[in-house]
């Protein structure tokens, strides 16, 4: 036990208390430890053939193991990569991944289950009691090391020469920032360009289902689909990054429904275009309730009101999805009056 | 070469001559004389770590075996692979890569499911691992540094795993990885600075994979592999708890020694648990990419759930309200950036505890012996609250899966959650402690009245009594073996020269704790030598 | 003339009139078959609306009013067309049991020529999109890879990823969608039931919905295998979680039990 009590903490539980813990036994304390019991031996350790069953089940065990093994060898040769198997109750399942796994498994278990089964019943179960030592120093170890320390130290003249010891830890301190720099590279400064999408003016909405240009009497009042911009397409390099800002979530409301004025003057004759980016952590939100006009984010249950500005009006995201200012071109094809006139996605410190 | 002195002895064994050899390198044998024969406690709880450790390895061999396959690019391809309902699919390269790992390369959608399964049990395990030392106070002195360095293993093994899931780039890690990056970018200040640099630019751009690789596969791995090397070295070093019984004292340690039956024990449980691991990955099915889809920032499911490690933080996150403050032309996102902060508090709150212990306590003895989690009932109270605000955080997590499969309303869950992680904790610490208090209270009448045996004698004058059976010495001990603290006083403010002392503001919350801990009603007194013989000697009289 | 309706009250006049009166609808129903038909089951049609009304007047108006005009306990019918109607009814869905936030899928009550009555009588308030032909929503052929993109992109936000089916807003839901009729998911995505939007023709022809039918039923169909193993719900990381710790902790805390338990002791030493 440490001797370094400090005298205030009169709290602790006396030594005196638990002395019988270190073997001194008083007589009459009936809460004495009585010491390791005796050691009873086991059925193995008097009957040698209840032993020699031991032994063979150890060795069956590890017998299995290697038949597990080539079992295996020989999944792996024999069935193809492709074949599905039904096995009842799991269902309709790869029959290679279902050998495999299952004869690893039991080659593994059994190697695993006969060293157990003969460390229990073969080997010594003969309770050992191992001493502890304090690890903290002894007092005549510590002043040894402290001086040699103090003495260390004072050898180096660190003390005594401030000049050196301010300049190395000067250095050393400025070392990293050479780390620091190299690491501006990992990427472009923001700038704007989370405030800008590839919309503008006069770019048609591209149904994502069909690939054609959209028209107002496509878009029907409870429906709902999905456009991209004009000229974006997937096998351009930045397709994912420009999607990620430009999904547009379309759909019909009655105008009379339509609470915001702003809304329904941004919407052709009540067709809404709102961005399919969630304000809170950026899912693509969509899941369109046409009775409540309600959407639903999938990821965090954020909730906003397509017939009202999309305003949120339940869960964590902050701020109304973004709506796209929509018309109709001279052929009749629905086309952006302009680029989101705030950033879309979620919110960060430069928004405003 | 053989003197007239070695002819006396048997000539050295292969195995001998080698072991020398290693020896006059390497000192092994002064390293087998404290090592060899070390004493391992037996008790199923003491095998959690081991769980912990084994699924470790098993994660790092399956592994090695998928970065064979694996490639971490971003790169669109056109799959042409043998999954139907995939081909001519536009996706990344990590994506068809992973397709691959699972339909065309014979046995890697094993290792694939081996390596996930192992990841989420590596960290249930060191969950579990940890609460069992919390609740033994098994991270008391000298083992908080040890205790601090499995928390640590704790942390990184839920970002490697949060990493690792990201890796296949698809339809579900990928709104994984979007929502981290809504995350950063909530930072004040810097933060879309810090997701441009992470993503090289844009979500998602093209690099996040390949860095997310290097990260999963290399530096979380690297420094939790010196980590836990560390753990164990301290393990050894301090040698095994165990709990109180007949002859374990905090001065020795009982069990078995690690050569054999440790060696055989451990080894053969490190098979065991691959054994167990790979039959599961046998048997079920674990993140379906293929059902999935790729990734396109445009795409999502409903159901988007991180790994269950990280469910907490997706809890948090989904029971926040939406603020957002708008000011100077700034936007401070608090509906993000305060479940943001709160996600390492949550898990620093159980961290710091140990040390929070032995502040109120003031305790600087060496602790070996385990507590029964009944007699320190303040601890196992907060124990419980914690584990109660993480589930209910869990449970904010799967809303969406309680709210379809238990036909409950998903908003009425997000409340219940709101509310419920205040609450909570509190009414978990209430009833946790009352439940230890009456579990001491039990203890004690066992120690002073025996055990009860069921037994029910009618005594000559009618009267019906139930036969009570003393307990044996050492069941006794086992009983009486734990020690209980005094609340600390703040002592005289006024010292003999009349000279007035400052109690600081420190001092007096710690005699406000440690009046909570062990002032009153907040344990019960222990039956002493004394009331134990004035019963036995009365239950004599009868 | 006169000679004729001299004999007009001959014998054989009879016989004579008969015979030119057969030749006549026949030569008619040669010349003009499709027309006659056409008219033929117009009175069908017309009976179906008939027995459809009387089948609405039962079952139906007292929620959608008797003209099908809707009230305050259920929408308008004017107008949805005899898709939407095949859908509720032979799914279950309508008659509703009683309102609340989703009606429920349930067993069908009518035989499916009255569910057609019901949906003739309801086509004849209002035109709306009709019942499709097996042409149009019989998946094979299609193109399962194209959808599974369509489905990724517009139905897996509320129905997963596999069609297991999601929570919405308030207790509402959109259901499972394992082994449900290629048919019904045609009317569904057509007419959009309850709070489901439609997805029409003019934005997704029926090329596209027979790819999304096709891919339903290639993950959630009959035939949909799992190769890993079990399916576990195909939920994600939810219900892997829950095996995780159950199955896969349980064994493993169960097999450590075993390994530092002590053997059992002789009983006689």
């Amino acid at each position: 036990m440490s001797s370094q009590d400090i005298p205030e903490e009169k709290h602790l539980p006396s030594e005196q208390g638990d002395a019988h813990h270190g073997g001194v036994t008083v007589a009459d304390d009936p809460f004495a430890d009585p010491g390791l019991p005796v050691h009873k031996p086991r059925i193995q350790d008097i009957d040698e053939r209840a032993a020699k069953r031991s032994e063979r089940t150890v060795a069956m065990l590890f017998t299995l193991s290697m038949l597990a093994t080539i079992g295996f060898i020989a999944s792996y040769v024999t069935f193809p990569v492709d074949k599905i198997v039904y096995i009842f109750p799991i269902g309709k399942v790869s029959a290679l991944n279902f050998a495999l796994g299952l004869t690893l498994g039991t080659a593994l278990f059994c190697i695993g289950a006969g060293a157990v089964h003969w460390a229990r019943t073969l080997m010594s179960d003969v309770e050992v009691a191992d001493e502890r030592h304090e690890i903290a120093a002894p007092p005549e170890l510590k002043a040894k090391v402290m001086q040699d320390f103090a003495d260390g130290a004072q050898e180096s003249g660190i003390a005594r020469r401030p000049l050196i010891r301010n300049t190395m830890l000067g250095a050393l301190s400025m070392l990293p920032l050479s780390a620091l720099m190299i690491m501006r590279d990992l990427g472009p400064l923001p700038e704007k360009k989370l405030r800008k999408t590839v919309w503008s003016r006069g770019k048609l909405l591209i149904n994502d289902n069909t690939n054609e240009p959209l028209r107002p009497e496509d878009v029907l009042v409870g429906s709902l689909t999905f456009a991209r911009p004009e000229g974006l397409e997937e096998d351009q390099h930045d397709f994912q990054t420009q999607i990620a800002k430009a999904a547009l979530m379309i759909v019909r409301i009655k105008p009379e429904d339509i609470k915001d004025k702003q809304e329904l003057e941004w919407s052709h004759e009540g067709i809404v275009a709102y961005s399919k980016i969630c304000t809170h952590v950026g899912c693509p939100i969509s899941l369109y309730e046409q009775q409540t006009h309600h959407v639903l984010c999938p990821c965090h249950q954020s909730t906003f009101d397509l017939s009202d500005g999309a305003r949120v009006i339940f869960g964590p995201a902050g701020h109304a999805l973004p709506q796209l200012r929509i018309g109709v071109n001279g052929e009749g094809f629905l086309e952006a009056l302009g680029d989101f006139d705030e950033p879309v996605g979620p919110a960060f410190w430069e928004r405003g | 070469m053989s003197t007239a002195t070695d002819t006396k002895r048997p000539a050295p064994s292969k195995g001998e001559r080698v072991a020398d050899w290693a020896d006059g390198r390497l000192g092994i044998y002064s390293l087998a004389k404290s090592n060899m024969r070390k004493i391992f406690p037996d008790h199923w709880s003491f095998m959690l770590g081991e769980i912990c450790l084994y699924s470790f390895i098993i994660i790092i061999l399956t592994g090695v075996y998928l970065t064979l396959f694996f490639h971490p690019s971003m790169n669109e391809v056109v799959y042409h692979g043998s999954y139907v309902p995939m081909q001519g699919v536009q996706m990344s390269e990590a994506f068809a890569s992973t397709l691959d790992i699972s339909f065309d390369v014979r046995g890697g959608l094993l290792i694939r499911q081996i390596h996930h399964w192992a990841a989420l049990i590596f960290v249930a395990a060191m969950l579990v691992h940890m609460m069992r030392v919390f609740f033994t106070g098994a991270f008391r002195k000298p083992r908080e540094v040890n205790w601090i360095f499995g928390f640590l293993l704790l942390v990184l093994g839920m970002f490697t795993g949060f990493t690792g899931y990201s890796l296949p780039d698809d339809l579900l890690s990928g709104t994984g990885v979007r929502f981290m990056e809504g995350a950063i970018l909530s930072v004040p200040i810097v933060g879309t600075y810090l997701s441009f640099f992470l993503f090289g630019g844009e979500f998602p751009g093209g690099d996040f994979v390949a860095r997310f690789y290097s990260i999963h596969i290399l530096l979380l791995p690297g420094i939790m592999m010196g980590l836990l090397v560390a753990h164990l070295i301290l393990v050894f070093y301090h040698k095994h708890t165990q709990f109180a019984g007949p002859g374990k004292t905090n001065n020795n340690v009982v069990g078995m020694p690690l050569l054999p039956v440790y060696m055989a024990k451990a080894g053969g449980f490190f098979f065991l648990v691959f054994g167990v691991i790979a039959a599961i990955a046998a048997i079920a099915s674990i993140n379906p990419i293929w059902a999935l889809g790729p990734y396109r920032p445009d795409h999502v499911s409903t159901g988007a759930q991180p790994d269950w490690y990280m469910g907490f933080s997706e809890g948090l996150i989904r029971a926040m309200p939406g603020w957002e403050i708008n000011l100077w032309g700034h936007t401070l996102v608090l509906g993000v950036f305060i479940p943001l902060v709160i996600f390492p508090l949550v898990l620093a709150t159980i961290a710091v505890y140990p040390f929070i212990e032995s502040w109120v306590t003031g305790d600087k003895r060496e602790h070996h012996i385990l507590d029964r989690p009944r007699n320190v009932p303040t601890r196992t109270a907060f124990g419980v609250a914690w584990l109660t605000w993480y589930v209910i955080l869990l449970i904010a997590g799967g809303n969406d899966m309680f709210a379809q499969y238990f036909h409950l309303s998903i908003n009425n869950i997000t409340w219940f959650a709101r509310v419920g992680f205040f609450v909570g904790p509190v009414i978990a610490f209430i009833i946790t402690k009352r439940i230890c208090l009456g579990l001491q209270r039990r203890d004690r009448d066992k120690v002073l009245h025996g055990r009860e045996t069921g037994i029910i004698k009618r005594l000559p004058h009618g009267e019906f009594v139930e036969v009570h059976e003393p307990l044996t010495q050492g069941q006794l001990h086992k009983l009486t073996a734990h020690e209980q603290y005094k609340p600390v006083e703040i002592g005289p403010t006024v010292d003999e020269n009349g000279v007035e002392r400052k109690v600081g503001r420190m001092e007096k919350l710690r005699a406000k704790l440690s009046k909570g801990y062990y002032a009153g009603d907040n344990q019960i007194p222990k039956p002493t030598v004394e009331e134990y013989k004035e019963i036995q000697s009365g239950h004599g009289h009868h | 003339m006169k000679k004729l309706s001299a004999r007009r009250r001959h014998p054989l006049a009879a016989v004579v009139v008969l015979l030119l009166a057969l030749a006549a609808t026949g030569g008619l129903y040669a010349a003009f078959a499709p027309a006659g038909k056409a008219q033929a089951d117009e009175t069908a049609q017309s009976l179906a609306i008939e027995e459809g009304k009387k089948l609405y007047a039962v079952g139906c108006a007292s929620c959608h009013g008797t003209g099908g005009q809707g009230s305050t306990d259920g929408p308008s019918l004017v107008g949805v067309g005899s898709a939407a109607v095949d859908f509720q009814v032979s799914t279950g869905r309508m008659p509703a049991q009683q309102p609340g936030v989703q009606v429920p899928k349930k067993p069908v009550i009518y035989d499916q020529a009255q569910i057609d009555q019901l949906a003739a009588y309801i086509a004849s308030l209002g035109a709306g999109p009709a019942v499709p032909t097996e042409k149009q929503y019989d998946p094979a052929g299609a193109n399962i890879a194209r959808g599974g993109e369509l489905f990724r992109n517009n139905c897996a936000q509320c129905h997963n990823f596999t069609g297991e089916g999601g929570a919405l807003t308030n207790g509402k839901y959109a259901p499972n969608l394992e082994g449900v009729e290629p048919k019904h998911i045609y009317e569904a995505m057509l007419t959009g039931p309850q709070n489901m939007p439609s997805f029409p023709d003019s934005t997704m022809p029926t090329k596209e919905k027979k790819d999304i039918i096709a891919y339903l039923q290639h993950v959630n169909g009959d035939k949909s295998t799992s190769p890993g193993g079990l399916k576990l719900g195909g939920l994600g990381p939810v219900s892997e979680g829950l095996f995780g710790w159950i199955f896969g902790l349980g064994a493993l805390i169960a097999v450590a039990v075993w390994v530092a338990a002590h053997t059992a002791k002789a009983k006689k030493s």
